[in-house]
C-alpha cells in the first residue's frame, strides 16, 4: 500500500516535471484556518503538494468569519497581485468570476471526472459560466442541534423535534434550573439560529423561494415570515442574559458542562465535544434542529483559483485542485473538521454516527428537494443580501421588536440590498 | 507648594495619594487580568475567578505563544513575526521622523505664502479613516510594483505618519525664538545650516516624543499590516490576530493572553523606559506651543 | 542658481510631502467621493447613479444607530478623557513621591493595541465573568453591571475602554503643560491670596489652551478611528447596537459587496469631521499668529 502510494506520487512528480517548466512553481493560499486542528488539516494538503513538487506559501488572515481575509483579497486583486487560491465560497465565487479574476481549471476537472465525483448541488457552486473555477473541500451540515442527555433526563424532558415541542421542553429545562438554549449573541450565530427557525417553521419550499437567490420578495412578504419571527422571538426567553458577544464554542461548553440543554450549531461543534473527550450518544446527542429532520442546510468550504500570468504557477494551481479532491485529503480534512467529504466515493468507515447521519440526510434531502444552501454561511444569496438578513435577524433578536416589525425590517432590508 | 504643611493640607495630600493610587489600580486591572490568566492552566481559567492569582503558575502558555502556537498552517509561534515587525517598524519610524523634522522646521520658521494652508491641509489628513484608502492605495502600490512588499508597507506607514510627525515638529519648533534664526541668517547660515547648528541640538526631546508615538502607532498597526504585507512578511499584530481568532478546537485563553503580552512588550518597554523623556519632550514642546 | 536653490529650499523640502499628500490623501478622498456616486458592488465599477448610494445609506437603520453612537461616543469620550487627564495631571503635579511609577501606569494603556486588550476587557465587563461576578462573590448579591450585554448601554462600555486607553496620554500632555507654567506666576497668585482652586481655574487653565488644542486633535483622531475597539469589545453587538461608522463602512465595503454605499458612508464621515474640525483648526491657527 505504502509502496504503491510512493510510486504514484513519483509518477505524479515525473509527470509534472515534464509538463511544467523547470520549477514547478508555488501556490500562495489565502485562508482563515488558524486553529490547531485546522492547521493540521491544511498541513496535510501542504505535504501532499510538496510530494508533488509544489511549494506552499501560507497567507492566513483570521477574524470575523473571513471578513479580514476578504478585505485583504480585494486589495490584492485590485493591486494586480492576487494569491493563487483563496478560501471563497457560495455565490461569492460567482461575483469574483463575473469580475474576471478567476482561473479556468476545467482541464483538471475533466481529467479527474469531477462532474461524476461531485453531486450537482456542489459542482454548480464551483462553476462559473459552466467552467470549474473552484474546488470544494467539504460539506458542513448547519441545521444540527446538540443536546446534553443528562440534562434532559434530570429535567424530565425529551429532545424536541418540532419548534412547538421545543417551547414545551425548553420550559421544562428552565424550570429545572437549566439554561435551555446555549447561544452566543454574535450576528452570525443569531443568523444561524434564525436559519434553523426559517427551515423548521417555513419548510423547504418557503426557504428556497424567500432566502435563496433569486429572492422572491412576495414570498418573503407573506405571513409565513411573521410566523417565523414569532417563533424566533419566543426563543429569546430561553437563552441567558449574558449571551451577547459569547463565542460559539463557549456556548458549546455550556452544553458539555451541563449548564445548558441544547445548542443549535453546525457540525463543526462536534470537534469541541471530541476535544473534551465526550462520546456521541452517551455524553452528547446530535439531532437535526427542530422541524428540519428531513432537511439539510449545507455549507461548502472551497478554494477558488485566481488567474495567473505565470505558467508554472498555473501548473501548481492545477496540482492543488487535483489534490483537494483526492480521497485522502477529503477524509483527513473532514475527520478533523466534523464535516463530510464533498465528493463521492470516499469510504464512510472512519466517520462517526453524526457524520453518517449528515451523509444520509444529504442524499435523502437532495432527493426530496429539502437540501437547501445556508444563508447564514454565505451559500444562498449575495453577500449584500445575506448581510441584510444578518442585520435584521440580529437586531430583532436583541431588541423587543414585534414579529411584524421584524418581518417588515427584513423585507425592507433585503429589498434595499438587492 | 512645597511649604511644610498644617494638618488640613495633610489630609488633602492623603486624599490625593489615595485617588492617584485608586486610579493606578483601575488602570492596571486589564493588564493584571492578562498576566494572571497567562500563567494559569486552562482548567483553572474555566473554573476559577478572573481576578484570582494563578494557583500554580506555569510558563506553558508563554513558551507556546512564542514558539509553537499556530498562526496559520505554520505553528511556530510569534517569534518569526516579531522580527518581521521590527523590519517594518525601524525604517518606517526613522524615515517618517526625519521627514517630519524637516517639514516641521520649514513650516515653523520658513513661512511662505500658503505654508499655513499647507499645514492645515496636512493636519486634516490625520483624520481620514484609513479604511477609505485601502483600495486606492493597493492600486497605487500595484502600479509601482510594490504590492505586498515590505517596501510598500513601509511607504504606506511613512505617508500616513508624516502628517503627525510634521505636526509634532512644527509645534515644537514654533517655540524656538525667531531671533535665533535671524541671528543665524545674519551670520550667513542658510536653511540647512540653521537647522543643523541651531535646531538639531535643541531637538532631542521632540525626537523622543515623535519616535515613541510613531513606534507605538506602527508596531500596533493591524489594518495596513494585514492588507499590504506579503506572505512571510506579516507583522506580529496579524499573527496575533490569527492566533487569537481561532474558532474551533478549544480556545487556549492563557496562550492568547501570553501572545498578547508578547506582542505588546516592545511598546510597553518603550513607555516604561522612555516615559520620563516622553513627558519631558512634551513639556519642552508644549511650553509655548 | 545656488542662491535660487537656497531661497526655495523650504519649498523644495516640503514638495514631496505636498505631492504625496495631494495624491494619497486628497486624491484618494476624491476617488472615494466618485466611487460613492457609482453603483459599485464588490469592486469599484464606474457606472454612475447619482446620489443613490446616499439615499440607500440614510434608509439603512443600522447607519442611524452608528451615527447616533458616534455622537455619544465622541462627546463622552473627549470630555471624560480631557477632564480625567487634566485632574490626574493636576494631582500628579503636587510633588508626588512616586510620580514616575504612577505616570507610567497611567500611560501604559496607550502603548497597547486593542487586539491585545480587547479580550481582557470583554471578560472584565462580562457580567458572568468580570466585575459583576467579582462583587457578587464578595457578597453583594444584588450587584449589577451588565452594560456589555445591554443593547442600550453597550456603547458606553466602549467609552470606558477608550477613556482607559487614552486618558493617560492626555494626562501626560497636561502634565507637560503644567510643568511649563512659570513658577513666578503661581507664586505671585499665592501671595495675592488666591485659593488653589481659583489659581487653577483662573490662571493656569487659560494657559493650557494649546494643550487642549493638541489633546482635542489627537482625541478626535483616535475617536474617529475607533474601529478595532468596537471590533474587539462588542463586535458591534448586541445586535448592531454598538456599531460605529468606521465599522459600518468596513463591513459594507469589504464584506457585503456594497462598496459604493461604503464609500458614501466614508464621505459622510469626512464631511462630519470637516464640519467640526475646520472652524476649530481655523480659529486656533489664526490666533496663534
Amino acid at each position: 500500500m505504502k509502496n504503491t502510494m510512493k510510486i504514484s506520487t513519483l509518477a505524479a512528480t515525473a509527470l509534472l516535471a515534464t509538463t511544467t517548466s523547470v520549477s514547478a512553481g508555488d501556490v500562495e493560499v489565502l485562508h482563515w484556518w488558524t486553529s490547531g486542528g485546522e492547521a493540521a488539516s491544511v498541513n496535510y494538503l501542504k505535504d501532499k503538494l510538496s510530494d508533488a513538487g509544489v511549494g506552499w506559501t501560507d497567507f492566513a488572515v483570521a477574524g470575523g468569519g473571513g471578513e479580514n481575509a476578504m478585505t485583504v483579497l480585494k486589495s490584492r486583486a485590485i493591486s494586480g497581485n492576487p494569491p493563487t487560491a483563496a478560501q471563497i465560497k457560495g455565490p461569492s465565487i460567482q461575483e469574483w468570476g463575473d469580475l474576471g479574476f478567476l482561473a479556468d481549471i476545467d482541464g483538471v476537472a475533466k481529467a479527474n471526472d469531477w462532474d461524476n465525483l461531485l453531486p450537482a448541488v456542489v459542482s454548480d457552486v464551483m462553476k462559473h459560466d459552466g467552467k470549474y473555477v473552484a474546488a470544494p473541500v467539504n460539506v458542513h451540515r448547519v441545521n444540527w442541534m446538540w443536546s446534553n442527555p443528562e440534562v434532559f433526563r434530570y429535567a424530565g424532558a425529551t429532545i424536541p423535534t418540532t419548534w412547538d415541542d421545543f417551547m414545551v421542553q425548553a420550559a421544562k429545562l428552565e424550570k429545572a434550573g437549566f439554561i435551555a438554549l446555549a447561544h452566543g449573541g454574535q450576528a452570525w450565530q443569531d443568523a444561524t439560529l434564525f436559519e434553523a427557525v426559517v427551515l423548521g417553521v417555513g419548510g423547504a419550499d418557503y426557504y428556497n423561494s424567500a432566502f435563496v437567490s433569486p429572492v422572491d420578495l412576495d414570498v418573503l412578504k407573506s405571513d409565513t415570515t411573521v410566523e417565523v419571527f414569532e417563533t424566533f422571538g419566543n426563543l429569546r426567553q430561553f437563552i441567558d442574559a449574558n449571551s451577547p458577544g459569547r463565542d460559539w464554542n463557549v456556548a458549546t461548553s455550556m452544553v458539555m458542562e451541563g449548564k445548558a440543554g441544547m445548542q443549535i450549531m453546525g457540525d463543526w461543534a462536534k470537534g469541541e465535544f471530541k476535544v473534551a473527550g465526550m462520546n456521541v450518544g452517551t455524553d452528547y446527542v446530535c439531532t437535526a434542529a427542530p422541524g428540519t429532520s428531513g432537511g439539510h442546510t449545507f455549507n461548502i468550504d472551497s478554494f477558488a483559483f485566481f488567474a495567473q500570468s505565470d505558467a508554472a504557477r498555473t501548473a501548481a494551481q492545477n496540482t492543488m485542485a487535483a489534490e483537494i479532491l483526492g480521497t485522502d485529503f477529503q477524509t483527513v480534512f473532514n475527520l478533523n473538521k466534523g464535516s463530510i467529504p464533498a465528493r463521492l466515493g470516499v469510504s464512510r468507515a472512519e466517520f462517526d454516527s453524526c457524520a453518517h447521519d449528515s451523509m444520509d440526510a444529504f442524499i435523502a434531502a437532495s432527493a426530496s428537494g429539502s437540501l437547501v444552501p445556508s444563508f447564514a454561511h454565505g451559500m444562498a444569496v449575495s453577500s449584500a443580501v445575506s448581510g441584510a438578513i444578518y442585520d435584521s435577524a440580529t437586531n430583532f433578536f436583541n431588541s423587543d421588536q414585534s414579529a411584524q416589525e421584524g418581518a417588515d425590517q427584513l423585507v425592507a432590508a433585503v429589498a434595499a440590498a438587492m | 507648594m512645597n511649604r511644610q504643611t498644617p494638618l488640613s493640607i495633610n489630609i488633602g495630600r492623603v486624599m490625593i495619594y489615595l485617588l492617584l493610587v485608586a486610579f493606578a489600580l483601575l488602570y492596571l486591572a486589564p493588564l493584571y487580568v492578562m498576566i494572571a490568566t497567562s500563567f494559569k492552566d486552562i482548567e483553572e481559567i474555566r473554573s476559577g475567578n478572573l481576578m484570582a492569582p494563578p494557583l500554580s503558575p506555569t510558563f506553558y502558555a508563554w513558551t507556546k505563544a512564542w514558539s509553537s502556537a499556530c498562526t496559520g498552517s505554520e505553528c511556530e509561534g510569534l517569534a518569526p513575526f516579531f522580527w518581521n515587525s521590527v523590519k517594518i517598524v525601524v525604517p518606517a519610524v526613522s524615515i517618517s521622523t526625519i521627514i517630519g523634522a524637516f517639514n516641521g522646521y520649514a513650516l515653523a520658521k520658513w513661512r511662505f505664502k500658503g505654508s499655513e494652508f499647507l499645514f492645515g491641509a496636512l493636519l486634516f489628513g490625520c483624520f481620514i479613516p484609513f479604511q477609505v484608502i485601502l483600495l486606492p492605495m493597493a492600486k497605487l502600490l500595484g502600479s509601482l510594483g510594490l504590492a505586498n512588499t515590505v517596501t510598500g508597507l513601509v511607504m504606506v506607514h511613512v505617508i500616513y505618519g508624516v502628517a503627525f510627525t510634521t505636526l509634532f515638529f512644527r509645534n515644537y519648533y514654533v517655540g524656538v525664538p525667531t531671533e535665533l534664526v535671524r541671528a543665524a541668517r545674519l551670520d550667513g547660515a542658510g536653511f540647512l545650516n540653521t537647522f543643523r547648528y541651531i535646531f538639531l541640538p535643541l531637538s532631542t526631546p521632540i525626537f523622543v516624543v515623535t519616535v515613541i508615538w510613531q513606534f507605538t502607532q506602527i508596531w500596533n498597526d493591524f489594518l495596513f499590516g494585514v492588507v499590504y504585507s506579503g506572505a512571510g512578511t506579516q507583522p506580529i499584530t496579524v499573527a496575533l490576530n490569527n492566533l487569537v481568532n481561532t474558532s474551533v478546537g478549544g480556545k487556549e485563553y492563557n496562550v492568547d493572553m501570553a501572545a498578547a503580552i508578547i506582542a505588546a512588550l516592545p511598546t510597553l518597554v518603550v513607555y516604561v523606559v522612555a516615559g520620563k523623556y516622553f513627558v519631558r519632550g512634551l513639556t519642552a514642546g508644549a511650553v509655548k506651543g | 542658481m545656488l542662491n535660487y536653490l537656497e531661497k526655495h529650499l523650504p519649498k523644495i523640502v516640503l514638495a514631496p510631502t505636498t505631492i504625496v499628500m495631494i495624491v494619497c490623501m486628497y486624491g484618494f478622498i476624491a476617488w472615494t467621493g466618485l466611487l460613492s456616486l457609482t453603483k459599485s458592488r464588490m469592486m469599484p465599477q464606474w457606472e454612475f447613479v447619482g446620489l443613490d448610494q446616499y439615499v440607500r445609506l440614510f434608509a439603512n437603520p443600522r447607519w442611524d444607530v452608528a451615527v447616533d453612537n458616534l455622537f455619544i461616543f465622541l462627546i463622552l469620550f473627549i470630555i471624560i478623557a480631557l477632564v480625567l487627564g487634566l485632574l490626574l495631571a493636576i494631582f500628579l503635579d503636587q510633588k508626588i513621591r512616586v510620580e514616575g511609577a504612577i505616570r507610567t501606569i497611567y500611560l501604559y494603556p496607550m502603548a497597547i493595541s486593542f487586539i491585545v486588550t480587547g479580550t481582557a476587557w470583554k471578560w472584565i465587563l462580562n457580567p458572568g465573568l468580570g466585575i459583576e461576578k467579582l462583587f457578587r462573590d464578595l457578597g453583594f448579591a444584588g450587584f449589577e453591571f451588565r452594560w456589555l450585554v445591554d443593547s442600550d448601554m453597550a456603547i458606553y462600555t466602549i467609552v470606558i475602554a477608550a477613556v482607559w486607553q487614552s486618558s493617560g496620554f492626555v494626562m501626560a500632555l497636561f502634565l507637560a503643560g503644567l510643568r511649563g507654567v512659570d513658577d513666578n506666576l503661581t507664586k505671585a497668585a499665592k501671595i495675592d491670596g488666591a485659593s488653589t482652586v481659583r489659581l487653577y481655574w483662573h490662571i493656569i487653565l487659560p494657559l493650557m489652551r494649546p494643550v487642549f488644542f493638541s489633546a482635542i486633535v489627537i482625541l478626535t483622531h483616535i475617536a474617529i478611528k475607533s474601529f478595532d475597539l468596537v471590533q474587539a469589545l462588542t463586535g458591534g453587538g448586541p445586535g448592531y447596537s454598538s456599531d460605529l461608522p468606521a465599522n459600518f463602512m468596513y463591513t459594507f465595503s469589504f464584506n457585503r459587496a456594497q462598496i459604493g454605499m461604503g464609500a458614501a458612508s466614508a464621505m459622510i464621515m469626512l464631511f462630519g469631521v470637516l464640519a467640526v474640525l475646520i472652524p476649530y483648526l481655523y480659529s486656533e491657527l489664526r490666533e496663534k499668529k
